[in-house]
């Protein structure tokens, strides 16, 4: 029953796949980003506290998102691959991980960049900029971990449990807000029922939000192309790619 | 195979760590060391202020815990993973997560609750009045018992890896996080005349939350590097 999961996801079908996907991912994120990017720095209404600066939020608050997103789904991939012993899911892992990274450190830098104008600081000490540090290194944790051993497989899974066991960091993340009494402003668009947000800046920030996880799954499928190219460099199907290439 | 309980093999184990423990009592004493040099580091770096120094102490006093605890968690299953003795550990018949319950009590005993034993000392080297030792040693033996159990992990995850102990604290520390703040917190609180109840439970919830999950996730650890 399982055998087309298995078919799915073996590295040369994974190769394929991610080389299919990758330009549809790829060609709806310029789309709504380009979208996003229009509405919200040209059309979307000035804020009425904080002028133009908020519209970096067009940009800081998808990267914040991205961050954690990218995280878990590491985590996940890290999971599944250490339960069922599925390889490819170390490569998605592996391959998620320094996206997941940049996502963090543009979250940080757009903050600080937006906090210079509104806080009259580059950096404040708020619990969800520090999560956002801790998160940048556990990151960094996980993917020193993977290059830490002699043997590949092994920082491979010692990489996915750490990235496992970091999720839980997540939720503190989260819930930071509440804990430890922040002066960062609390969340705007997960309010059920009537947004904080007007529509006319809402809709760009959402097209954002989609483009953005769009970006990521298109750079994934590419980066997943190398890692599986690079894990399975000794494998026939491999060098009889690379020859066909060669020849044509 | 001798037929031992496993409340029986852990007893025997943690004995056998003490005993180890404290045939080398240099590295038994270096982490404490280290934790009071430190504390001695900040006034020394900073401009020498009582008020300054009554405000960062319980901070200080954390930071420095946290760090001596760093220092001796590599030796946590290294010199057994050496010397083949985890693998004997592991074939004795009893799960590794026994193995890992019992050294990491023993390792918390000669790490954790002597800093907690030391910690009067340096609390008054920091100006923290002597009111507040009951919740300063409450706050640090939660903490470094949780920060022990997340030491194990980490300890298991690298104990294979070329270069260990730089790499283990960059895994540990972010993880630790929660607990320095709630850690400092609770001292914070009670220097301040308040209620230092909410941080402690809090800090009592990860320790619980810690201990009953980590010695799992440090024992899979443990099956990835000894594979």
């Amino acid at each position: 029953m399982w055998t087309w999961f298995y078919k799915l996801a073996s590295p040369p079908a994974v190769f394929r796949t991610a080389g299919r996907l990758a330009p549809w991912f790829l060609g709806a994120a310029a789309l709504a980003i380009a979208y996003g990017t229009v509405d919200g720095l040209a059309f979307a209404p000035p804020d009425y506290q904080q002028g133009d600066a908020f519209r970096i939020v067009y940009v800081h608050a998808p990267s914040a998102w991205l961050s954690l997103f990218a995280y878990v789904s590491m985590a996940l991939a890290g999971g599944i691959a250490l339960v069922w012993r599925i390889k490819v899911g170390h490569a998605v892992a592996a391959a998620a991980a320094p996206i997941g990274a940049s996502f963090t450190v543009l979250a940080l830098v757009t903050g600080s960049l937006w906090g210079r104008p509104m806080w009259g600081t580059y950096w404040a000490w708020d619990p969800r900029l520090t999560s956002e540090l801790i998160l940048l290194f556990l990151y960094a944790g996980v993917m020193s971990l993977r290059g830490a051993f002699e043997e590949a497989a092994r920082g491979d899974r010692a990489a996915a449990l750490l990235a496992v066991v970091g999720v839980v960091n997540v939720p503190i993340i989260h819930y930071s807000v509440q804990w430890w009494n922040s002066l960062h402003q609390g969340a705007t668009v997960a309010k059920i029922g009537k947004p904080a947000m007007a529509p006319s800046m809402l809709w760009p920030l959402l097209a954002m939000l989609l483009g953005f996880m769009l970006f990521y799954g298109g750079v994934l499928c590419m980066r997943l192309r190398g890692e599986v190219l690079s894990r399975e460099r000794q494998a026939a199907w491999v060098r009889e790619l690379m020859q066909a290439r060669s020849e044509r | 195979m001798s037929r031992v309980g496993a409340f029986a093999a852990l007893r025997l184990v943690v004995v056998r760590e003490l005993k180890l423990a404290f045939r080398r009592p240099d590295q038994l004493l270096q982490p404490l060391v280290f934790f009071l040099m430190v504390t001695t580091l900040f006034p020394l770096g900073l401009n020498l202020r009582l008020s300054l120094l009554r405000e960062i102490g319980p901070g200080v006093l954390w930071v420095a815990a946290l760090l001596a605890s760093m220092l001796s968690l590599d030796a946590l299953f290294r010199n057994d993973a050496e010397d083949g003795t985890l693998e004997q550990l592991a074939l004795s018949g009893h799960g590794l997560t026994v193995i890992v319950v019992a050294k990491t009590l023993a390792h918390w005993l000669v790490s954790g609750a002597a800093l907690v034993l030391v910690s009067p000392l340096v609390a008054t080297a920091l100006a923290i009045p002597v009111e507040a030792f009951p919740v300063m040693a409450a706050s640090l033996t939660l903490g470094s018992l949780a920060l022990s159990w997340l030491g194990a992990i980490g300890a298991g995850l690298t104990v294979g890896a070329k270069r260990g102990n730089v790499l283990l604290s960059l895994i540990v520390l972010p993880l630790a996080m929660p607990l320095l703040i709630f850690g400092a917190a609770a001292i914070d609180r009670v220097i301040g005349g308040g209620d230092a109840s909410g941080p402690l439970y809090l800090l009592a919830a990860l320790c619980t939350f810690a201990t009953t999950l980590a010695p799992f996730a440090a024992a899979a650890a443990l099956r990835i590097t000894l594979e």
